[in-house]
């Protein structure tokens, strides 16, 4: 049941990723985007990991993709124009990709327990997790915080215009 | 319990909530058709059964026959997706709330809602911030100045209010330290010398439950927050070019959420289904239900008479409001509760 499961919504998150890079208008890539992080959290849900996927449905569908989509509304992008793709790619980036992934599949096979985790066997519950974010890694939990209030500070002198700036523009 | 009888009740149990939601949905339009006639010295429906009771059906039917318009230059998987969108997600997050304690009915023990799950408050708030891609999408796909306009709004507004709106939630979830709402509730029973009851507002969260209040109002685009839909500014805001079922579709999601912010507002804050229970068998077995859905009702009416009674806001108060207000004092909140649950253990 759990691997039918599995294999259901892995299928559904890898058709979505391939038709995020077919689609051409942005809204639809944006959606199938979506639709993977949906089946991503499905994916937690069958490891017994429900609390990473009720965080990743509201924090990444339901926030992160919402602003995505909202910037996507705002500029108007239209349909993305097709080049015929370039031969470098065609030489190099297909069987470099192709290397890629066999590299990365023989590393996670070589170098893993090769039974897989039973359900449930991994840190699930939330007071498992807050247990180990507020105690076990405390340090780098709180350093993480003052990145992200680094970068909403960036952001914000970034938006905000200069004083000097906005008197020329007045002159002007 | 086999998994066939597992699957046999669950779906029992699903058909038995969704006609019970719909109906709820159905009536509450009535309710506020009603109440707020009444408080604009009017009748409200009164001619379609008694009291108007049948102007639901009718209504129904109406939305059914009408003929279903779709604009030219419309980005039409989109807007046909958007409405189905809305209403399936408003109608999904009722599948975790309960409604009442266990129950054995012909020998399956069986809890009063879909499933009982450990994190049904997080379930919850993951499929209401889904929703907003209905409201975002319906506007986009029309291709309409005025329904992009209502849906830039709705999904600002929704996303600036969630955070005062989870806030003001997590100071509950340190007093009952679970995320699960029947814990929660359980939380909540017996009294404080004997007779003012342990429910949430009574144990320090009254700061939060207002907040949650007002962050719901604004969530489920209701007045006095209801720019989404501005009819004097943009005419009908996100659902301008919708007409018939799919209308309707929108419709029913808007009185979905508002029962479920309702539920989880009676379960969060105001004891769930806690009340006095006495008498026969049959009648505890009922009478939890009962408060309930007495609290459920309760907040659908306050609901109903904000919205006859205050204006609308403008839309820089409104942001203004849930940032520089709401959010500040949902964190002092949430700190002092903490700092108190902190000391007591």
């Amino acid at each position: 049941m759990h691997l039918i499961l599995f294999l259901i919504f892995g299928v559904i998150c890898v058709a979505g990723a391939v038709n995020l890079l077919v689609q051409r208008h942005p809204i639809s890539s944006a959606l199938s985007l979506i639709v993977v992080m949906g089946s991503l959290a499905a994916e937690y849900l069958l490891l017994g990991a429900e609390f990473v996927a009720a965080v990743q449905v509201i924090i990444y569908a339901g926030a992160i993709m919402v602003l995505f989509v909202f910037v996507i509304m705002l500029l108007n992008a239209g349909e993305e124009e097709r080049t015929k793709g370039s031969r470098v790619a065609l030489l190099f980036g297909i069987p470099g990709m192709l290397a890629g992934s066999v590299l990365m599949g023989w590393v996670l096979l070589e170098h893993s327990g090769t039974e897989a985790v039973a359900a449930g066997a991994l840190p699930g519950p939330p007071k498992v997790i807050g247990w180990l974010l507020f105690h076990d890694f405390l340090l780098p939990f709180e350093v993480t915080s003052v990145l992200i209030l680094i970068a909403i500070m960036g952001a914000v002198v970034l938006a905000s215009r200069p004083e000097s700036s906005q008197e020329t523009r007045k002159e002007g | 319990m086999s998994i066939e009888t597992f699957i046999i009740v669950s779906v029992i149990k699903t058909v038995i909530a969704l006609i019970v939601l719909l109906t709820a949905v159905a009536y509450s339009v009535w309710l506020e058709r009603k109440v707020v006639g009444h408080i604009q010295n009017r009748w409200g429906p009164t001619r379609v059964g008694p009291f108007g009771l049948l102007q639901p059906l009718a209504d129904g039917v109406k939305f059914l026959f009408k003929e279903d318009l779709t604009p030219p230059h419309v980005y039409k998987p989109l807007y046909i997706a958007a409405p189905m969108i809305a209403v399936t997600f408003a109608l999904t997050s009722i599948s975790v709330i309960p409604i009442g304690n266990w129950v054995t009915v012909g020998g399956i023990h069986t809890p009063l809602e879909i499933t009982d799950v450990n994190i049904g408050l997080l379930i919850i708030l993951g499929i209401t911030s889904l929703g907003v891609y209905g409201v975002a999408l319906a506007g986009w796909s029309s291709n309409s100045k005025y329904s992009l306009l209502g849906a830039l709004r709705a999904s600002a507004q929704m996303v600036s209010y969630e955070v005062a709106l989870g806030l003001s939630l997590i100071g509950v979830l340190i007093m009952a330290g679970s995320f699960s709402l029947r814990e929660i509730v359980d939380a909540q029973g017996g009294t404080f010398w004997g007779f003012i009851p342990r429910w949430n507002i009574f144990r320090g969260q009254i700061v939060a439950f207002f907040i949650y209040l007002m962050a719901a109002y604004a969530e489920t685009n209701r007045i006095p927050f209801d720019l989404p839909e501005a009819e004097t500014e943009l005419v009908a805001g996100y659902h301008t070019e919708y007409s018939a079922m799919k209308f309707a579709m929108f419709f029913m999601a808007e009185y979905a959420n508002m029962i479920t912010v309702a539920c989880l507002a009676s379960l969060l804050f105001l004891g769930g289904w806690h009340g006095p229970i006495g008498g026969p068998a049959w009648l505890r077995a009922i009478l939890p239900v009962f408060w309930f859905l007495l609290r459920v009702f309760g907040f659908l009416f306050v609901y109903i008479w904000v919205r006859g009674t205050l204006p609308r806001f403008r839309y820089d108060q409104l942001m203004a409001f849930g940032w520089k207000f709401l959010l500040p004092l949902a964190i002092a909140n949430l700190v002092v509760t903490a700092l108190i649950v902190a000391l007591k253990s």
